[in-house]
């Protein structure tokens, strides 16, 4: 289990950096939902997998860790706050220049 | 009373911040906002003068006591900080009422939110809290980076704010370490643990090496640094002001995460490269300060010369060089605004800022104006902030130059520290009196129409944030003196430690009704 | 006490007074420029008067030391103290001063109401007193870097012209730079010694002298000393600054600035002289300059030109004197300070007069003025004797004595002859310049086409010249009775130690010294006869503007710098973000291996088939974005599958809460960024793989190689002590009131957090308004491949489907919320799905039907929920509990059963307020876009 999960970060990383070091915007905002889900995942992880012990006083005898879970969806929320922000300055950005890219050289 | 004052600075902005908010009319607005940043100012030299007995003032947010709830922490370090941002924010904001404000929605709300992001960052003694805190400043500096639009703006924006995201990404990756290596997000939880055995070195370190990069990045530490000159130098002048203070963000967190953990710990961690990229940074920025060619550009480069010299204080993580680093601090922020706020009123004394592709970086130097002719406070204004810059007496920057040297000369890389710090100085001399000759000795081309009066309001801030090298000079003795004394505080983690664990939460949590 | 109050506060009266009324002037230039001068006269006159009443007791011998610490702990503390060397050159710098206050009146152009000019002259006088009257050596330093910054704006005074402006920045520069230097070599003395006071420096000699780093403090003070008095190779700056006005040059550049370097020269001559280094460095440098700048003298044709060479070989001489290192030699060098500042002054002045009258300071059209201004002439032929070293004028006596010391020298015993000679040459070249400034001005036929027809100044304009004449004869005929008591106790502190017995006197008789001035003066004689040849072979050197050489220098430099810029740093965010990961790589991956490797493991959990069909379905949906990411609608649907996987897996790893949220944001993202690719092209062209795709692709998979391994370790090292979790889970129900772990923490335990959070998306909200709002996209009418954008704007179909759905959301959103506290759900995720809800309305029904149904005013409604979380707070405050401190309790609703209501789901429902406000705000700001663009068209 602990394999396959280093496995998915190690994947939804790699993916992740590639598509952010892309040129244009589009690419480089799904290289950040990707690295997000590889954070989010990570941080998850950071409690210890345990299976089918969710943090609900009552529903069972053991718990997973449940500050992990609260501290992942504070991530989840801003991360999606951040990304709409940069999605409407790309948008931003055509409208001005007519272009998506990200690097414009500032000419010498 | 007393015992909420410490959350008073995070929680006069957002209330200002709401009421700006319930109604959006420009004078009710501004004038929210200026008193905001009157009350402000005046709560952070109360917690300031509370924070002087040497009592580390922690305040447990919904009375859950450390390492469970979320609490500030007020030292002298912090309370200092705090001033900082409220003196700084009162100028830049009635600079901004001159009519930046208007040049797009929502600039005060943001504004104040930027300045509640700021203090929390400063406040809060939980690691988690901290990263809310900087998305929080993030957002609102990647809103007012945007405001008043231009498409430079919104360039280096884009970059700006993926750069940063990528931060906030390794800055949740390092929490998680932390979490996962050592089971905590509270700072002083963090040092006790660390001092421990029983968890595994290697994740504690790297965890600790990832929070050093991402507030490195913040700093703008050398190979991070090149985005800082391109946004500060895009900013509208008050933004760039505001601005001047977020680096030390990145910087006052390193100092505190080496003084409460590192150096018990791992006294290893900074010492082998900190310093020299801090060198390397100081010579880049002494590049850019020599390459600029508008004086907006200059002030931006400035700024990263501050940071790079500031961010050879950590390493040592000896109490005079953090008293150093706290005058320093202080002294270059001030003067670093206020020539950003210079640099506007030349700015728009000649044309630029009001219009669209304003911030583009453009070869041609702006020309000297007719109009600064008759702003008679804007030259001497720019002869006092060019000499505190140059720490040049009888000014500010002569004594935290003063400072650095004396407390730095003994490190190991003393000499080279001596020579990179006497150098830049003098190449911000030379530039400095270059700008300054072209902008306020050269004749002036009659113009042709008769330049815009400079509105009172950028004028009188403009001399307020002037006032400070002279002022903070003067104030040399009992400010240095506070700042040995924050420092001393700020280099015994123990009494840290134990008065953010041991604290009993102020007030009783009202018992639960059935 | 009472002695103290006589002396300490008459001392420290000194410079308050004159730092203190130096903005007099600028105050009462209104009242005119009479009232201007007339103020700054009476500052001069009282710094005078205050100085004499202290003169009689350094005069006996006695040395005041007063003030009070500052700064201790870094050595600046405001120390003053008042012994021969300070008397004598503070007295130098009021009297001079005076004169100079008095000419430069008649000097500067009448429409110059003087008042700034005046203030700048007092902050500079007030400053040289300060460093001679400083007790403390950073004191003195401090003073020292003023005396450059308002030199620069004396000298700049005329900022207009380009000449002026380089001259000053270029004197800035090097007397700034000597400064830094001085700064650092004054540290590393008072780091010797343990102070920075001169009391304890001039009486620590032999330490310094033999402490390893004697040297480089040495030639670092050395460095401060020849930029400030000019000495080779640093005299290029004295001539550019000539373009200042000549009371400027007058008053700074003969008789006070350039001799501060002299001065500390002489101040730390005890503690540093006496060794081999200082005797060839100073030494060395003062004979280079002394003929160097001697012989430049000669060929100037402006008239300050030519008194600044000679300025500057002057100061050679005195700096030679000091550099003898014997106590006649320094005796020698302090009488020849007093003799120079007063010839030097005069004709500097007499020079302005010239200009004045003359319009021009050009000798090759400036001639024959004797007959139209006979008086001036006379004087200043006077004043160039002296400079000159002719008997019964000042400047004879103490170049008499510099000769004496060249023979008496036993220093270089091989070359025993060699430095008489140099003296005797150096000596022969005065003669000639001075002898050519007095022949060309005064005779020489008549003048060129001058702009003015001279003829003699004001009287008062001449005053000054007048005394400083007399005083030349005075001290030239009468030394014993004038100069000898301060000459005696301005070298007894230069010293430090008795004086050495000598006479002071016009005759000594025949011997060397008298023929090697007769050897001068017929051979400067001579030389000045032979001139015409010199000229010539000087005209064929290349001539250089020290000033404007500056400026080009800063200005390739400034070239070299933005090249230098432009290669570090190319401007690309893809490279910066490259660099931020690289320098991730390298930090962590030294932090992490340079650890102690400790072994302990935890075993993993079994494999099963569900998660390896996720983490299968996973890869392919990244894997594939991340390869196909041109064809962007595709890389969005695989992305969106990643999404899908990973709120599963939250499911499957018991976190239903972060699941919930994760599918909701999913949703949100996804018509975010289908909202936007309806604008972006959305295919990019195809590019072949680049090198550097290749090279990102490899620190991808560096990076995620590592995190992947991180994880791993993570996951396999075992777990610390779990305080925080069974505290969580412990109280959550009696201190939280809920049986959601998850949601207690975010509502309660660390609501704070949530606040921010919650303020992070309002302000997303704000910004969408503020970016979005006049914001004119062109909308595309076909897609990619050709296909037609539906024109209408709401399909049928759609809204029939959404409508029903809206009350089903809305239901399903009540319920998530109220449960939230205790089971998964909350705030939030019902905040996202009645957001969703509401804009899928929005987009299929358009404007007008959703307009009712959206919350009235965003921003308003933004401030009501943080107003609702952030009241809590508030009101818990008022309570004299903590911010954010909850209460709860329970209440029976209909169907619901039994619910426990805390004081925290009013935060909850501020969350859900924004998260609504927030998701509508976006959204239906971005869809607006398409119909503002057809409007917008539609008008064109």
């Amino acid at each position: 289990m602990e394999i396959l999960l280093a496995v998915a970060v190690a994947v939804l990383t790699t993916c992740g950096v590639f598509l952010v070091l892309r040129a244009r915007t589009f690419p480089v905002l799904l290289g950040l939902t990707l690295l997000s889900y590889a954070v989010n995942l990570f941080l998850f992880a950071s409690g210890r997998l345990r299976i089918d012990a969710p943090p609900l006083i009552g529903a069972g005898a053991i718990f997973a860790d449940p500050l992990p879970q609260a501290l992942v969806l504070t991530a989840i929320v801003i991360g999606f706050g951040m990304s709409a922000y940069l999605a409407m300055l790309a948008l931003r950005a055509l409208a001005a220049s007519g272009s998506d890219r990200v690097d414009v050289r500032p000419e010498p | 009373m007393i015992a909420h004052a410490p959350i008073l600075p995070i929680l006069i902005p957002f209330v200002a911040a709401l009421l700006q908010l319930a109604r959006e009319n420009q004078r009710w607005q501004r004038g929210v906002g200026l008193l905001a940043s009157v009350l402000l100012l005046s709560a952070t030299l109360w917690l300031l003068w509370l924070a002087d007995d040497g009592v580390l003032r922690v305040y447990a947010l919904g009375g859950w006591p450390a390492p469970f709830g979320i609490v500030l922490v007020v030292d002298r370090l912090a309370a200092a900080m705090s001033v900082l941002v409220a003196s700084l924010a009162l100028p830049a904001l009635l600079y901004a009422t001159a009519g930046f404000d208007a040049r797009g929605r929502h600039f005060q709300p943001l504004f104040q939110l930027q300045l509640m992001g700021l203090l929390g960052a400063f406040l809060t003694g939980d690691l988690f809290n901290l990263f809310v805190f900087f998305e929080v400043m993030l957002l609102a500096s990647y809103a007012l980076l945007a405001h008043a639009g231009g498409l430079a703006r919104t360039r280096a924006g884009i970059a700006y704010v993926v750069l940063n995201l990528l931060g906030s990404s390794v800055f949740l990756i390092a929490l998680g370490l932390l979490y996962g290596a050592l089971g905590t997000l509270n700072l002083a939880d963090l040092a006790q643990r660390l001092a421990l055995d029983g968890h595994d070195r290697a994740l504690a370190r790297l965890a600790c090496a990832l929070l050093i990069a991402v507030f490195a990045l913040k700093a703008g530490l050398l190979p991070l640094s090149f985005w800082l000159p391109a946004a500060y130098g895009a900013a509208g002048a008050p933004v760039a002001a505001l601005f001047a203070v977020m680096t030390k963000v990145g910087i006052v967190a390193i100092l505190r995460l080496q003084a409460v953990a590192l150096a018990p710990a791992m006294p290893d961690l900074l010492a082998g490269w900190l310093t020299t990229l801090a060198l390397a940074t100081v010579a880049f920025a002494a590049l850019g300060v020599l390459a600029a060619t508008r004086l907006r550009a200059l002030a931006a480069w400035l700024i990263l010369l501050s940071a790079g010299t500031l961010l050879l204080t950590p390493a040592p993580a000896s109490e005079a060089a953090s008293a150093a680093a706290i005058y320093y601090s202080l002294h270059s922020t001030l003067a670093g605004a206020a020539l950003f706020l210079i640099a506007g009123v030349v700015g728009t004394a000649e044309d630029a800022e009001d219009t669209e592709d304003a911030g583009e970086p453009c070869r041609r130097a702006d020309a000297p104006v007719d109009g600064l002719v008759r702003a008679r406070w804007i030259g001497p204004a720019f002869l006092i902030v060019a000499a505190t810059l140059a720490g040049l007496p009888p000014f500010s920057g002569f004594i935290a130059k003063l400072m650095l040297l004396s407390a730095l000369r003994e490190t190991p890389a003393g000499a080279a520290i001596w020579l990179g710090i006497l150098a830049a100085g003098f190449l911000t001399m030379i530039v400095l009196t270059r700008e300054g000759c072209r902008l306020f000795l050269k004749n002036r081309a009659p113009a042709e129409r008769p330049p815009a009066p400079i509105a009172w309001q950028k004028t009188t801030a403009t001399v307020l944030l002037a006032a400070a090298g002279p002022l903070l000079a003067l104030l040399a003795p009992p400010l240095s003196a506070y700042a040995e004394r924050a420092a001393r505080q700020l280099h015994a983690p123990g009494a840290y430690v134990a008065g953010v664990l041991g604290a009993p939460t102020p007030g009783t949590r009202p018992e639960n009704r059935q | 006490m009472g002695s103290f109050l006589n002396t300490g506060v008459l001392l420290a009266a000194i410079p308050a007074t004159a730092f203190g009324a130096c903005g007099l002037p600028l105050a009462l230039q209104r009242h005119g420029r009479i009232a201007a001068a007339l103020a700054a006269a009476a500052v001069m006159a009282t710094c005078l008067g205050l100085l004499l009443t202290l003169a009689p007791a350094v005069l006996a011998g006695g040395v005041e030391v007063h003030g009070w610490r500052w700064l201790p702990a870094y050595g600046l503390d405001p120390r003053l103290r008042l012994d021969g060397l300070g008397l004598l050159f503070a007295l130098l710098i009021c009297g001079i001063g005076l004169l100079i206050v008095l000419y430069a009146a008649y000097y500067l152009p009448r429409h110059d109401r003087l008042g700034r000019f005046y203030t700048v002259l007092l902050l500079f006088m007030a400053a040289m007193l300060g460093v001679v009257l400083a007790e403390n050596l950073l004191l003195l330093l401090l003073c020292w870097e003023i005396t450059s910054l308002s030199s620069f704006l004396l000298v700049a005074y005329h900022g207009g012209n380009r000449e002026s402006r380089g001259g000053a920045r270029l004197a800035l520069a090097v007397t700034g730079g000597g400064g830094l230097a001085l700064l650092a070599g004054l540290l590393l003395l008072g780091g010797i010694v343990g102070s920075h006071d001169l009391s304890a420096i001039l009486a620590a000699g032999p330490r310094i002298r033999a402490h390893p780093l004697y040297l480089p403090t040495l030639i670092l003070i050395l460095v401060g000393v020849f930029t400030k008095s000019a000495q080779f190779p640093f005299h290029f700056w004295l001539p550019g600054a000539m373009a200042a006005p000549t009371p400027v040059s007058a008053y700074l550049h003969s008789a006070t600035m350039v001799k501060a370097g002299v001065f500390l020269l002489a101040r730390l001559y005890p503690a540093l002289g006496g060794s081999e280094p200082w005797f060839w460095l100073v030494g060395g440098t003062g004979a280079i300059t002394l003929l160097y700048a001697a012989a430049m003298a000669l060929f100037r044709y402006d008239i300050k030109g030519l008194l600044a060479y000679s300025t500057i070989s002057h100061l050679g001489l005195i700096i030679l004197l000091f550099g003898l290192d014997t106590p006649l030699s320094v005796v020698a060098g302090v009488f020849h300070i007093i003799n120079h500042a007063i010839f030097k002054a005069s004709l500097f002045m007499a020079a302005g007069i010239v200009d004045h009258e003359c319009g021009t300071r050009d000798m090759r059209r400036v001639n024959g003025l004797f007959k139209r201004m006979p008086i001036t002439a006379t004087l200043a032929i006077v004043a160039a004797g002296a400079m000159a070293g002719v008997p019964l004028l000042n400047g004879f006596l103490s170049k008499e004595m510099f000769f004496a010391e060249t023979i008496a020298h036993r220093q270089l015993t091989v070359f025993g002859w060699l430095l008489p000679l140099l003296a005797t040459v150096a000596g022969m070249l005065a003669v000639a310049y001075s002898a050519r400034f007095v022949h060309d001005v005064f005779f020489n036929g008549e003048p060129v086409d001058l702009p003015r027809q001279p003829h003699e100044p004001p009287r008062w304009m001449r005053a000054p010249i007048e005394l400083l004449v007399v005083l030349c004869l005075l001290v030239g005929i009468f030394p014993e009775w004038t100069v000898a008591p301060l000459l005696d106790a301005a070298a007894g502190a230069a010293l430090q130690s008795p004086l050495p017995p000598f006479q002071l006197a016009v005759w000594h008789g025949f011997n060397p010294p008298l023929l090697m001035s007769v050897l001068a003066l017929a051979g400067g004689v001579a030389i000045y006869g032979w001139r015409l040849p010199l000229y010539a072979w000087h005209a064929t050197l290349p001539s250089l503007h020290p000033g404007r050489i500056f400026e080009r220098l800063h200005r390739r430099l400034a070239n070299a710098a933005r090249r230098a810029v432009a290669l570090i740093d190319n401007g690309s965010p893809r490279r910066h973000n490259a660099l931020f990961f690289v320098f991730l790589l390298l930090l962590g991956g030294w932090a992490f291996f340079s650890a102690p490797a400790d072994g302990s493991r935890v075993p993993v959990q079994a494999v099963d088939t569900a998660a390896l069909g996720a983490l299968l379905a996973l890869s392919i949906g990244s894997i594939g974005a991340a390869v196909l990411h041109r064809h962007r609608l595709l890389a969005l649907i695989l992305v969106s599958i990643v999404g899908l996987t990973v709120a599963m897996s939250f499911i499957r790893l018991s976190a239903p809460d972060l699941a919930l949220t994760q599918l909701a944001v999913e949703t949100g993202t996804i018509v975010l960024m289908l909202l936007m690719l309806y604008y972006l092209p959305n295919r990019e062209p195809p590019r072949r793989a680049a090198p550097r795709a290749i090279r990102d692709l490899l620190l991808a998979l560096a990076v995620g190689g590592g995190l992947g391994m991180v994880t791993l370790r993570m996951l396999t090292v075992p777990p610390p002590v779990d305080a925080l979790p069974a505290f969580y889970l412990q109280n959550a129900v009696p201190g939280g009131g809920g049986a959601n772990a998850v949601n207690v923490i975010l509502v309660d335990f660390r609501g704070f957090d949530t606040l921010g959070e919650i303020t992070v998306l309002a302000m997303v909200a704000l910004a969408a308004q503020a970016l979005l709002d006049r914001l004119l996209l062109k909308a595309p009418r076909h897609d990619a491949d050709g296909r037609r954008w539906a024109t209408e704007a709401h399909p049928l179909f759609l809204a029939m489907l959404m409508r029903p759905l809206l009350p089903l959301a809305l239901t399903v959103a009540a319920y998530l919320f109220l449960r939230g506290h205790q089971a998964p759900g909350g705030g939030f995720v019902a905040g996202l799905i009645t957001g969703m809800a509401l804009t899928m309305q929005y987009l299929a029904n358009g404007i007008a039907f959703a307009q009712p149904r959206l919350p009235g005013h965003p921003t308003r409604s933004l401030a009501i929920g943080l107003l609702l979380a952030g009241g809590v707070g508030v009101a818990s405050g008022l309570f004299g509990a903590p911010f954010l401190t909850s209460a709860h309790g329970h209440v029976r609703l209909p169907l619901l059963g039994e619910i426990e209501l805390a004081s925290a789901m009013i935060f909850d429902l501020g969350v859900y307020v924004v998260v609504v406000t927030v998701v509508l705000t976006v959204l239906t700001g971005l869809g607006g876009l398409s119909s503002r663009a057809r409007r917008h068209e539609e008008e064109r």
